[in-house]
């Protein structure tokens, strides 16, 4: 009825396009980093961590396609990265014994379309149900995932894992993937890729639709929407990605295992989401190169890095939700407005408070893991270039202190900040 | 019929110890909307207070003093985390859950180490308690079933006959009518939590010793309670209760039968060898199949009923 009514459409919409420069500036800037990176730091650990970081942009981001995306907190997300480096694992050693061909530059995409495949399969299921008994039929899928890996040895390599080797095929221009910066910037390639793609797809219909479901799923079901149809389909594609990232760590460890599937995969791409902000598109990038550094750089220095990490991430739920690219924009209104000079006082006593109490939280943790678990090879230890006796009381005196100290100055530094933050709002009329 | 009566009576104190552990979780959920990942953690806690409280004065004392301290652990958890994060919405709550099993794993390898602890049966529980034919069900779980029944018992009591229980009740449905009425529902609520901490950690003291006492014990647990949780429909808690026999019946009658898909083809003489396809499959007996038989049951139910066996509503 209202259709007969409707203006004559003359076949050309107006559309508000502009030229958004600091889209194509960032994007620009990533590809440089991504390129250059390796070139200055030359040193095989600097390109296995970046190689290592560029896996968990993908597999973060894809999870964030999920949390930040569609609001769907999953505990199983290794399941298809897991489940992708499998596949793709298995294809490679076809590739190798002659069976198939296939260059080694395009597995990714095997692993994709199988993560993809899986997500077919399990959020059928999952999908049914959304907020928190969603959350625990994910982990309940990876729970089983990871038990029947070692029902079957015969694709799951049983504990050993499957290992294989990614020099196959004939080289093409030089390229064998031998050397570990060749395979580097293969990754680098695929994440780039996947990182424009997911963007691409926040601004696409089903993206748009993702996040009004994330933010009211009832007002989306009277517009006509299937919600579960929109999770599903948000999770066949995230799963996709996610069987990419586990494509690229199959071809980077030439090994995977059935750690790869595990519930301590899906919880540590949850932490990195989480902890760079689940709520900015960048902000589980930030938290993968992150998350890599403590898992692979803190966990050489120290045993307890897990309880560091998950003092890190505690902290942050309670006291930062929107993870750490919520902080950098804050300071955006700030910078635009010229005012972030003066808040760099403030900022610095607080750098100050953080780091003292940073001192006394690690001195803790060390001495009582000296003392509980490591007392076997003598209380002597040492910190920071000081060696002292963990059994004499100064240590412990010294902790104590640095934590009374460090809380005080904290609250203090926490005044100061709001203070100075209050009075340039009361300046700028509440703008910045 | 004597392998029957014991899987039987094993499943059963198997059910009900996971009943206790769904039961806290259940009613923190219904009553406070939190998914508490971190419940199995507590129920760790139990086991390993009760394991240095049981070396220095003994294990009766740890069965009292063991969930009160994790009760305490839960209270405070509760009033100085959860209500910080609770105006960030459920998603925080459950996040922030989710660190904190993470950090109560970690601590308890801190401060217990990384290896199983020796917290043993007390030599007055140990032994058979009858013989069935050349069987014999041990005593102390006759005493595991004894604690969770009056456990279970004690709920029922506390909650439908005592004022404090009406409260909760009130709570669980109406809290803003219950704050109008001078209740304080933020404490109600961390009783609440500290309670079915102190569930978890009865829970804990109890199968600690039965079982293994190690630091990966809360993550071996933690998945299939949750199962319970959503098969049985979340915040019921008879539906808790029937799950968990379901389940400890289930997996303690799964892993004592050998039987296989192969077996029962070659019964219609069909004859399975490696060159069938997906022999693999086929070969597996129901003992290799038990772990993730919880896991199918889940699946299988919210393929079929998704609000799960006693729920009343599809979330």
């Amino acid at each position: 009825m209202q259709q007969s009514s409707a203006p004559v459409i003359t076949g050309r919409t107006m559309r508000y396009r502009p030229l958004n420069l600091a889209r194509w500036v960032i994007w620009s800037i990533t590809a440089l980093l991504m390129i250059v990176m390796p070139l200055i730091f030359t040193g095989g650990f600097a390109v296995t961590l970046m190689s290592q970081m560029g896996i968990m942009i993908i597999f973060a981001l894809s999870y964030n396609m999920l949390l930040g995306q569609t609001g769907m907190l999953s505990f199983g997300h290794a399941v298809y990265s897991g489940l992708g480096a499998f596949i793709a694992v298995h294809v490679l050693n076809m590739v190798g014994a002659g069976k198939v061909w296939l260059p080694v530059s395009m597995l990714p995409l095997v692993g994709g379309l199988a993560g993809a495949f899986f997500g077919v399969l399990f959020g059928y299921v999952t999908t049914k149900k959304s907020g928190t008994t969603f959350a625990m039929i994910t982990m309940g899928i990876g729970e089983m995932v990871f038990a029947s890996s070692l029902m079957f040895p015969d694709f799951f390599g049983g504990e050993g894992g499957i290992s294989t080797n990614r020099v196959v095929g004939e080289s093409f221009l030089g390229l064998t993937f031998g050397p570990g910066r060749q395979v580097y910037y293969l990754i680098a390639i695929w994440c780039f890729v996947s990182m424009v793609a997911m963007y691409a797809w926040t601004q696409t219909p089903l993206g748009r639709i993702a996040n009004a479901v994330r933010d009211n799923p009832e007002r989306v079901e009277f517009i006509g929407y299937n919600t579960q149809r929109v999770r599903y389909l948000v999770l066949i594609l995230s799963a996709f990605f996610a069987g990419i990232a586990g494509a690229l760590s199959a071809i980077n460890f030439e090994i995977v295992s059935a750690e790869n599937v595990s519930a301590v995969r899906s919880g540590g791409v949850l932490l990195a989401a989480f902890i760079g902000g689940a709520g900015v598109f960048f902000g589980p990038v930030i938290g993968a190169i992150v998350f890599t550094l403590f898992a692979v750089a803190l966990s050489d220095l120290t045993k307890a890095w897990l309880l560091y990490l998950g003092l890190f991430f505690v902290m942050m739920v309670m006291f930062v939700p929107g993870g750490i690219a919520s902080l950098l924009l804050m300071q955006l209104p700030l910078v635009a407005k010229k005012q972030f000079g003066r808040m760099l006082p403030s900022y610095a006593q607080g750098a100050v408070a953080g780091v003292i109490l940073l001192a006394a939280a690690i001195l803790s943790v060390e001495l009582i893991y000296k003392v509980q678990v490591d007392s076997a090879n003598g209380t002597v230890m040492s910190l920071f270039g000081i060696a002292f006796d963990a059994g004499t009381l100064t240590p412990w005196i010294v902790a104590a202190v640095l934590w009374a100290v460090g809380c005080l100055a904290w609250r203090w530094a926490g005044s100061k900040v709001r203070a100075q933050l209050d009075a340039i709002q009361a300046e700028t009329g509440g703008l910045a | 019929m004597e392998f029957f009566v014991i899987s039987l009576l094993n499943g059963l104190s198997y059910g009900l110890l996971l009943f206790m552990l769904s039961s806290g979780l259940t009613l923190i959920f219904s009553m406070m909307g939190v998914l508490n990942f971190a419940h199995a953690s507590f129920y760790m806690l139990g086991a390993y207070f009760a394991y240095t409280i049981a070396s220095k004065i003994g294990f009766w004392p740890a069965l009292i003093f063991a969930p009160l301290l994790v009760a305490a652990a839960g209270a405070l958890v509760e009033r100085f985390g959860l209500r910080t994060v609770h105006k960030y919405g459920h998603v925080a709550e459950l996040l922030f859950t989710f660190g904190l099993a993470y950090l109560i794993e970690e601590g308890v390898k801190l401060v217990w180490g990384l290896a199983a602890v020796p917290y043993r049966i007390p030599a007055e529980l140990d032994g058979p308690l009858f013989t069935v034919f050349t069987s014999s069900f041990p005593k102390y779980r006759a005493f595991m079933m004894l604690v969770s029944l009056g456990m279970l018992v004690a709920i029922y009591l506390v909650l439908t006959r005592t004022r404090i229980g009406l409260v909760i009740q009130a709570a669980l449905t109406h809290p803003e009518t219950v704050e109008a009425l001078g209740h304080n529902v933020p404490r109600v609520f961390m009783m609440v939590f500290g309670g079915g901490a102190a569930l978890a950690g009865l829970a804990g003291v109890i199968g600690g010793n039965a079982f293994v006492t190690e630091p990966s014990m809360a993550a071996a647990v933690g998945s299939i309670v949750f199962v319970v949780a959503v098969v049985g429909g979340m915040g019921s808690l008879v539906g808790a209760f029937i799950a968990s026999i379901l389940i400890g019946v289930l997996q303690t009658f799964a892993v004592t039968i050998d039987a296989s898909l192969a077996g029962l083809f070659g019964a219609f003489g069909v004859a399975v060898t490696d060159a069938t396809p997906f022999s693999s499959v086929w070969k597996l007996t129901v003992a290799q199949v038990a772990p993730v038989l919880p896991y199918l049951l889940l699946v299988v139910m919210l393929i079929f009923r998704p609000r799960g066996l006693m729920g009343t509503r599809e979330s």
